[in-house]
């Protein structure tokens, strides 16, 4: 279980399920060093239209790196990149037309204005007079940046920023967005916003995003790929990812009233159970660890009752992302 | 208008959005000024032209031209607008030509702005104007050639400081190379086609020859392959040092 095969295994069913697999990106053993440091190593994947995939890993993995790679900012040592079949060395225009990228730090010509900023960016698109107006304030729109529009970007908070940098990829409607840490530094009002944003958009493009933020993998992805020391370690849906968790399907129970002895030893004893440990708090509860991440809660359930014990809660916990993410990405930490 | 003018209207809107064109412009004009008036004594002097106005050019953008030139890329990388420039269906060379051309034609708008040096020697005096005009256009060619040098230095480097040094180091070089204390140097032992080789590189030898009003192919081939020269350099340090 611990080698990324499983998770290739289960995709596989679900990729039946797809009305077609629309190739939009296709990277082929991508390879950048910088002098003797690998950045990134031999990263092979493909997304498609519909797909919102994120990437994870910590610092310096090289997710930025793999992304400028994409947008063909950065030359690759080795590998190829296609961008809705453009090979973005090869045919660098074509490939970029289809392409929208809001770099990390979102940056922008800090002397214009929004609306300025994006006439520019919109006429480098190639749109020009009343297209470009209507695809300018359409989108100004859609990242509410109207009220701020005449003021220049560098008086702008980090919000309204992060909005210009979003609004200029997505101006031209790309078919492939790529998205390098699209909240970072947003307060959880603008968060949410962005991320409906990035739903919404979803459904006929291609995105890819990177994060720190793991609920944030929850709240837009369709996939979830963990990137560690330039290497793919782990690439599935969010779900499956949290099916690795040790806490995959436990269930937590907690109880009115003083603790009494037979409970752990009771919970214990039923099937598909590996182990009942009680936590701490002023009334007794319980954390039951399924063997091999099977479902228990029916067990759980039907035990209750046949005890009459008195309930407060019963719920279900489908894994700690943040703790397969530890547990990948610094193994050997992650025992202790 | 192609993605060139996009860039380069953006570029120009840009220099008059922030305090640098009011504050280069004032300098210049300046410091055009007193050099002609104090050091070249264009009253004393009884004559009816603006060799004393023209003669201090070189000295000038030695100085002013690297000063505007160190941001030109050095500005991209810091502020990671790099990124978003060369993610846009634009290429290499557009983006180079396009913000190069902005930074030229903004010292352009400078030089046109000491127009009432023209107009004082036309009221004062019966000047051949088509030397002066010949003067401009040489005037213009050599901003160019510094501007070029500039732009390649501020590929090469993030830091404006020493982009900003090494600009004035190259120029002054080929400033020197055409004065005569310089050549003396070489006169003496090196063989003769080497000594014009040298001053032959300079951009004294052309300017001077513009500003006598004789226009030559050959001086506007130059001015105009040296610029080329040093695009082409500002292409390949931004190939080789995006990353940085």
């Amino acid at each position: 279980m611990t080698d990324s095969g499983y998770f290739h295994t289960m995709r596989k069913p679900e990729a039946g399920t797809e009305k077609t697999v629309d190739v939009m990106v296709e990277l082929r053993q991508l390879r950048k060093t910088f002098g003797p440091i690998v950045a990134v190593d031999e990263v092979s994947f493909t997304v498609g239209r519909g797909e919102v995939l994120g990437f994870l890993g910590p610092n310096g993995a090289g997710k930025s790196t793999t992304m400028k790679m994409i947008t063909g900012f950065l030359t690759p040592t080795k590998g190829t990149v296609t961008v809705n079949g453009f090979d973005i060395w090869k045919q660098p225009l074509e490939a970029k037309k289809s392409l929208g990228y809001l770099p990390e730090g979102a940056p922008a010509y800090a002397e214009m204005t929004p609306l300025s900023f994006l006439m520019f960016i919109g006429e480098m698109r190639g749109f020009r007079g009343t297209e470009l107006y209507r695809r300018v304030s359409e989108t100004m729109e859609k990242v509410n940046l109207e009220g701020v529009a005449h003021q220049p970007i560098d008086t702008l908070s980090k919000g309204f920023k992060r909005r210009v940098g979003l609004a200029q990829a997505i101006l031209h409607d790309p078919s492939v967005l790529i998205l390098d840490e699209p909240t970072d530094g947003l307060d959880p009002n603008q968060k949410h916003e962005v991320r409906g944003l990035i739903k919404t958009m979803a459904r006929d493009k291609a995105i890819i995003l990177s994060t720190h933020v793991l609920e944030e993998v929850h709240a837009v992805c369709t996939r979830a790929m963990i990137i560690a020391k330039g290497k793919v370690i782990t690439d599935g849906t969010p779900a499956e990812l949290e099916a690795r968790s040790r806490y995959h399907n436990t269930v937590i129970l907690r109880l009115r009233g003083p603790s009494t002895d037979g409970v752990q030893a009771t919970l214990e004893g039923l099937p598909g159970v590996r182990r009942a440990e009680a936590l701490d708090g002023a009334e007794p509860e319980y954390r039951i660890i399924p063997k091999d991440g099977q479902a228990i809660i029916g067990a759980v359930s039907q035990c209750v009752h046949r005890q009459n014990w008195d309930v407060v809660e019963l719920s279900v916990e489908h894994g700690h992302l943040d703790e397969v993410f530890r547990s990948l990405t610094m193994p050997a930490q992650a025992l202790t | 208008m192609g993605r060139i003018g996009v860039i380069f209207k953006r570029e120009l809107v840009g220099y008059f959005a922030t305090p640098i064109a009011a504050v280069f412009i004032i300098i210049f004009l300046m410091l055009a000024g007193a050099f002609t008036f104090y050091l070249g004594d264009f009253f004393a002097r009884g004559q009816a032209d603006l060799i004393p106005f023209f003669d201090f050019h070189p000295w000038l953008y030695l100085v002013l031209i690297p000063a505007l030139a160190m941001r030109l890329w050095a500005e991209e990388r810091r502020g990671g607008t790099i990124e978003l420039l060369f993610t846009l269906p634009v290429t290499l060379w557009e983006a180079v030509v396009g913000k190069f051309l902005a930074a030229w034609c903004f010292t352009g708008i400078a030089l046109a702005l000491t127009f009432p040096m023209w107009v004082t020697v036309n009221v004062l005096g019966e000047p051949d104007n088509g030397v002066i005009l010949a003067s401009y256009l040489g005037s213009f060619l050599m901003a160019g050639g510094f501007m070029a040098i500039g732009s390649c230095m501020s590929a090469l480097t993030k830091n404006q400081v020493i982009a900003f040094v090494i600009s004035v180091v190259v120029g002054l070089g080929f400033v020197l190379s055409g004065f005569s204390m310089v050549l003396d140097l070489f006169s003496g032992w090196a063989p003769q086609f080497f000594v014009e080789l040298i001053s032959s590189f300079s951009f004294l030898t052309h300017f001077n020859a513009l500003s006598r009003g004789v226009v030559d192919l050959r001086d506007l081939v130059y001015f105009l392959s040296l610029i080329s020269f040093w695009l082409f350099a500002t292409a390949l340090m931004l190939e080789w040092k995006k990353a940085e």
